[in-house]
């Protein structure tokens, strides 16, 4: 017996994929492919024309993001995507530049670049995809690991402390920061949406699972199982104390989720334009205005 | 072949006159000529004053300097700049140049047209930071891992540092590579005169756009000359631009057939183009039975024991590369084939350039070696002592 379909629905994000290079890469159950949908669904909300927008990644399984969405698109090296959109932002300010990487990629190896973004606040947003692993290489230990967890260069678990990474956001000087995780599409996107409208170093966390790793290797379940997880054990605390929010062991009670800073402080940009305005008078030249 | 665009250069950022500086700030004065409006740099001895001078210039001009968490940033920082469409480069030296490899592979493979610029100091690890050293020949030839080629030059005076970085700057754009500007500590700390030509004398080329539309557009399809047309972000053409072996549409593609093809259009075209990208001086090559070879402050000092040795009445010609990569593989056979031997002195103890010569001499003639390990420039009496040697 034959199905006939006489009416395919259009995607509803499909003008905002690279629909050429579709299949995509990621597993499935991989919280990456719904978190690029709540993207595609803030670019749509966010009113900033497509032409303005540029993506930059790393490398690792989040650092194919760049790859799949149709926008001036940059696939850089691993841990550097936010030296890279640094070039990008400064050379052209009327461009709003976007960071999609993984936790190994942007505070393992990047986290150097991470920390003195924040600092400088760059007018940027950053969104990390927490898997908790170096998925794309097979699973190793990363800084954002909590105890216990199995991976395969910890085989007898992990004993280091982790990053608490809103905390680190915040205290480098990010200007907005969120956490949500998979399972919260709708404050994903509206996160993203402000994330992308806020002027300075904004930054968004995202749990997600990895079924095919991480989840597996930790015997923790199914994607379903992370995701009934998330739904079951996220709090959400606005304004939240970010020391307060961090996830030191697998499967904690409770999760802290919400957006824990929204500030205003001068951009790089404006605060260079500013002061080099006030030292040098009508001899300096001011930059992207 | 697409034509290359040459306009003259911004007046804001040419200091016409005639100066006394040091190679480092001509170096800088240099880069502004060349259109250069973003500089990522970290501070090292003895390159700093590169920027130094650029973040005191630059607010007057238009255009960015900063400074980045370290060299690997620097050197990626640099790229988002040109692909937004800046022109810009990056300055370091040894420790700084060995931590911007990676992105040196980086600038090959996505055809980012960009100049590094190393102040080479004596090595290896941390070395001798305030003493010179041309040991890094042979690392900004193959030092990222891969198969790809680059340009690189070598300035001997003050007045080379500011008008060759301008031709560092115009081959980056003609095709598309990361280009190497090999100064040394002396030459960078060196005081001389220099002559900044007026604005409109400058001959500075503009980076290749294309003038498709973004449906016809393919980013690395290649013109005739091996080098794709570029666009920048936010011209409303949406490329993917990656570090992954790539097709013509810019797209990811993991197979041997795409590698191949990459990796051979990447070094074709400074293979296939490198007569017109080669550039040396040369005098009384004729009837030479000796050939002095240099480069950077090596050749400056070869210089004397020329003489010294025409006093004695030997017949010493000079060859010096102001292009050192790509190499001038003909002419040197060509010499070769004419005198006895050609004598290199350089500022390092493994023959960097001198293998490069033995290989393409293929025995024509002796290759005899100079070697001296940096920290100062060679004693002319011991590259004199290679001439006797040679003609012997
Ligand atoms: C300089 C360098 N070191 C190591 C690698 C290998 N590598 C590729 S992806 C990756 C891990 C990525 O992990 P993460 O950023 O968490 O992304 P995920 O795959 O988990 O989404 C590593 C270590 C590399 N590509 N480059
Ligand atoms: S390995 Fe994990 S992170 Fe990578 S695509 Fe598969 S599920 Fe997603
Ligand atoms: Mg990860």
């Amino acid at each position: 017996m034959s199905v006939v379909v006489d009416s395919i629905k259009e995607n509803p994000v499909e003008e905002f994929l690279r629909t050429d290079r579709l299949p995509h890469v990621w597993c499935t159950g991989c919280g990456i492919g719904t978190t690029v949908n709540c993207f595609a669904r803030a670019v749509k909300e966010c009113g900033i024309p497509l032409d303005e927008l540029a993506i930059v990644s790393g490398i690792g399984c989040t650092g194919r993001v760049a790859g799949y969405l149709k926008l001036d698109s940059f696939h850089t090296t691993h841990g550097r995507p936010i030296a890279f959109a640094t070039g990008l932002h400064l050379a052209n300010p009327k461009l709003k530049v976007v960071v999609y990487s993984g936790d190994g990629d942007l505070v393992g190896i990047g986290g150097n670049h991470f920390i003195h973004a924040a600092r400088r606040n760059l007018d940027i947003t950053v969104i990390l995809l927490n898997n908790f692993t170096y998925a794309m290489t097979g699973g190793q230990v990363t800084p954002t690991a909590p105890l216990d967890s199995i991976e395969t260069t910890t085989p007898y678990g992990v004993f280091e402390e982790n990053f608490n990474l809103p905390h680190l956001a915040a205290s480098c000087g990010a200007v907005y920061v969120a956490r949500w995780t998979a399972y919260h599409v709708m404050q994903v996107k509206k996160a993203m949406v402000e994330a992308l409208n806020k002027k300075g170093f904004s930054f968004i966390e995202i749990l997600s699972p990895c079924p095919t790793i991480y989840l597996r290797r930790n015997r923790l379940g199914s994607a379903i199982d992370e995701l009934k997880y998330y739904k079951e054990h996220s709090v959400i605390q606005h304004g939240a104390d970010t020391r307060e929010v961090g996830i030191t062991v697998r499967r904690p009670e409770k999760i802290i989720v919400g957006k824990f800073v929204d500030i205003e402080k001068p951009d790089y940009l404006t605060a260079m334009n500013k002061h080099l305005s006030e030292v040098l008078g009508d001899k300096y030249v001011r930059w992207g205005e | 072949m697409a034509e290359v665009k040459c306009i003259t250069a911004d007046p804001k950022g040419v200091l016409t006159g005639v100066h006394y500086m040091d190679g480092n700030h001509a170096a800088c004065e240099g880069a502004l000529a060349a259109g250069c409006r973003f500089a990522a740099g970290y501070p090292i001895t003895p390159s700093t004053e590169v920027v130094e001078r650029f973040s005191a210039r630059i607010p007057l001009v238009g255009g960015v300097f900063i400074q980045m968490e370290d060299e690997i940033a620097s050197s990626i920082c640099l790229q988002g700049a040109v692909w937004a469409g800046l022109k810009a480069m990056t300055v370091t030296s040894g420790p700084g140049m060995s931590l911007m490899l990676e992105h040196v592979g980086l600038a090959a493979c996505l055809e980012t047209p960009c100049v590094f610029v190393n102040v080479q100091r004596g090595g290896p690890s941390t070395g001798l930071p305030t003493l010179p050293g041309q040991a890094d020949m042979q690392q900004c030839r193959w030092g990222s891992h891969g198969d790809y080629e680059v340009i690189a030059l070598s300035p001997s005076t003050v007045q080379e540092c500011f008008d060759f970085i301008i031709d560092a700057f115009n081959l980056a754009e003609i095709y598309r590579v990361p280009v190497f500007f090999m100064m040394d500590e002396c030459v960078g700390h060196m005081t001389e005169k220099v002559v900044i030509p007026e604005a409109d004398k400058i001959k500075v080329v503009e980076r290749r756009y294309t003038s498709k539309p973004p449906e016809e557009y393919l980013p690395y399809k290649p013109d005739p000359d091996l080098v794709p047309e570029m666009v920048k972000a936010g011209d409303g053409y949406r490329i993917h631009v990656t570090g992954l072996t790539h097709d013509e549409k810019g797209y990811p593609v993991i197979n041997a057939q795409a590698q191949h093809e990459m990796v051979w259009r990447l070094v074709d075209k400074i293979e296939k183009n490198a007569p017109k990208i080669w550039r040396y001086e040369e005098e009384d090559i004729e009837g030479a039975d000796v050939v002095v070879l240099s480069y950077g402050i090596s050749a400056r000092v070869a210089l004397k024991a020329i003489e010294m040795a025409k006093e004695r009445g030997l017949k010493v010609g000079r060859m010096r590369l102001i292009v050192v990569w790509p190499f001038p593989e003909p002419r040197v056979k060509e010499i070769a084939s004419k005198v006895k031997a050609i004598v290199v002195p350089e500022l390092n103890i493994r023959g960097q350039i001198a293998r490069e010569v033995e290989r393409i001499v293929e025995g024509t003639c002796r290759v005899m070696r100079v070697p001296h390990a940096g920290g100062t420039v060679h004693d002319p009496e011991r590259i004199l002592d290679a001439i006797m040697e040679a003609v012997k």
